[in-house]
């Protein structure tokens, strides 16, 4: 074939003059067509999403069909975390603590209005969007979203990841939240995006 | 395609029609005779019966909530084996007391039986635990606790059980309960992020300690592995 076997077993070079058998790509574009093929999703689903997503791995919509079929319920061994569903604040931490599991690259999906936005749940008990707790790359609309809205979701991912590049290692650095108050964005950015969703404009705080 | 006769779902010739909200009344109607029973016992203690969709609702004093409780399930003419709920209900009219609310099965007789006892405001809303007649009330009642903020005295281990135990912003199924909670969004997200998963158990549950050489062999061998937990 091409490869020469050099007298230095550790080197190895090409025949430019037989080239059968070879063929020449970017480095990033052969790295990112094997991760955006083969994501591995992690899935926390809390509620109803949850059911759609079911919906959307099994044979009818099948995810396999993008290189999803391996169900990572181990965030070690997870690209994509797929959060279906709302998310109280007592499971905060822990989702911060999965997604803090994931090993790099990784990306997230927020799936349905309410890990989007907290929907319908605007009341003391549920995160207004999850992208207060950890980084979100893909938000899905919809309650529940239709097991195609995910695929669509799934495939501007897959166009994401392709446009990585191995020089920018700024998208591959871990987040690292804010020491004393463990957020990612500053407390009043959180308060203006939380006031305006959700059904209870009215309602005000006491002491407010 | 010819011949049907129509039949109402749950009846059958010859016998009673089942009830439901077409042929129940929405007040009066026959009241469970376990509540003529419990006037002839505790008199005064039962403050009034009512019938409502054919359910009776008997409201009774809250200083003799065990014993009713208790005599409903210990008297072998009533026999209420089964706790269905404990809950608790505030009305849109501050004024009005919050009930503390059971739901009382009788399994032999086949009875069901809703004790309502009025806690009135401006007490400290405390009321005898039923957990000493039915184990079963234990988780019922931390959840009315974590709710309603009632004191179930003679729990044997009241404290929340939906909200995490650092929570401090009150009683949500309060009607003074603002529906966002008392915080802001940032700084109910920042408690929220600082409390450790692993961390929930409370000191009885770490108590298990105390019993270890009760505990069987194998728990006792992880145990002592120093076994972790996840991280």
């Amino acid at each position: 074939m091409g490869l020469i076997q050099s007298p230095t077993p550790s080197v190895v070079s090409v025949d430019p003059v037989n080239s059968e058998g070879w063929i020449t790509t970017r480095l990033d574009f052969l790295v990112n067509w094997g991760r955006a093929n083969s994501l591995w999703p992690m899935p926390f689903g809390t509620a109803c999403c949850a059911i759609e997503f079911m919906a959307t791995a099994a044979s009818k919509f099948d995810l396999a069909r993008f290189g999803m079929e391996r169900m990572g319920y181990s965030p070690r061994q997870a690209d994509v975390l797929i959060c279906a569903g709302r998310v109280p604040f007592k499971l905060a931490p822990v989702l911060r603590r999965i997604w803090q599991q994931m090993p790099q690259p990784k990306w997230a999906i927020s799936m349905g209005a309410c890990a989007s936005t907290g929907g319908m749940f605007d009341n003391y008990a549920v995160v207004q969007g999850i992208d207060t707790i950890i980084p979100v790359d893909v938000y899905v609309p919809g309650c529940p979203p239709r097991p195609e809205a995910l695929i669509h979701a799934i495939m501007m991912l897959q166009k994401k990841v392709m446009k990585d590049r191995m020089s920018d290692s700024a998208a591959r650095v871990e987040m690292e939240p804010d020491p004393t108050s463990q957020l990612y964005i500053p407390p009043s950015r959180i308060d203006k995006l939380s006031e305006q969703f959700g059904n209870s404009i009215s309602q005000t705080r006491s002491g407010q | 395609m010819s011949g049907f006769t129509v039949v109402q779902s749950g009846s059958a010739p010859g016998l009673p029609t089942p009830a439901s909200p077409k042929n129940v009344p929405h007040r009066g109607g026959e009241a469970n005779p376990s509540a003529e029973a419990l006037k002839a016992q505790f008199g005064a203690a039962i403050l009034r019966v009512d019938v409502v969709w054919g359910e009776t609702n008997v409201t009774i004093d809250p200083a003799r909530a065990l014993d009713i409780v208790r005599w409903l399930h210990d008297d072998p003419s009533q026999s209420y084996e089964y706790l269905s709920d404990v809950t608790a209900v505030e009305f849109r009219d501050r004024g009005l007391p919050i009930e503390v609310i059971w739901h009382l099965r009788s399994i032999k007789y086949r009875r069901f039986l809703r004790l309502k006892a009025p806690l009135a405001k401006g007490q400290p809303l405390a009321i005898a635990s039923v957990w000493s007649v039915y184990k079963g009330a234990d988780w019922l009642e931390r959840e009315c606790y974590d709710m309603f903020g009632i004191v179930f005295e003679g729990h044997p281990d009241l404290r929340r059980i939906l909200l995490w135990e650092q929570y401090t912003e009150g009683f949500p199924l309060r009607k003074d309960f603002p529906l966002r909670g008392r915080l802001s969004r940032a700084e109910q997200l920042r408690q929220a992020l600082a409390a450790n998963p692993e961390a929930r158990y409370s000191m009885e549950e770490l108590s298990i300690a105390d019993a270890f050489q009760e505990l069987p062999l194998d728990m006792r061998a992880r145990i002592r592995g120093g076994e972790s937990t996840g991280e």
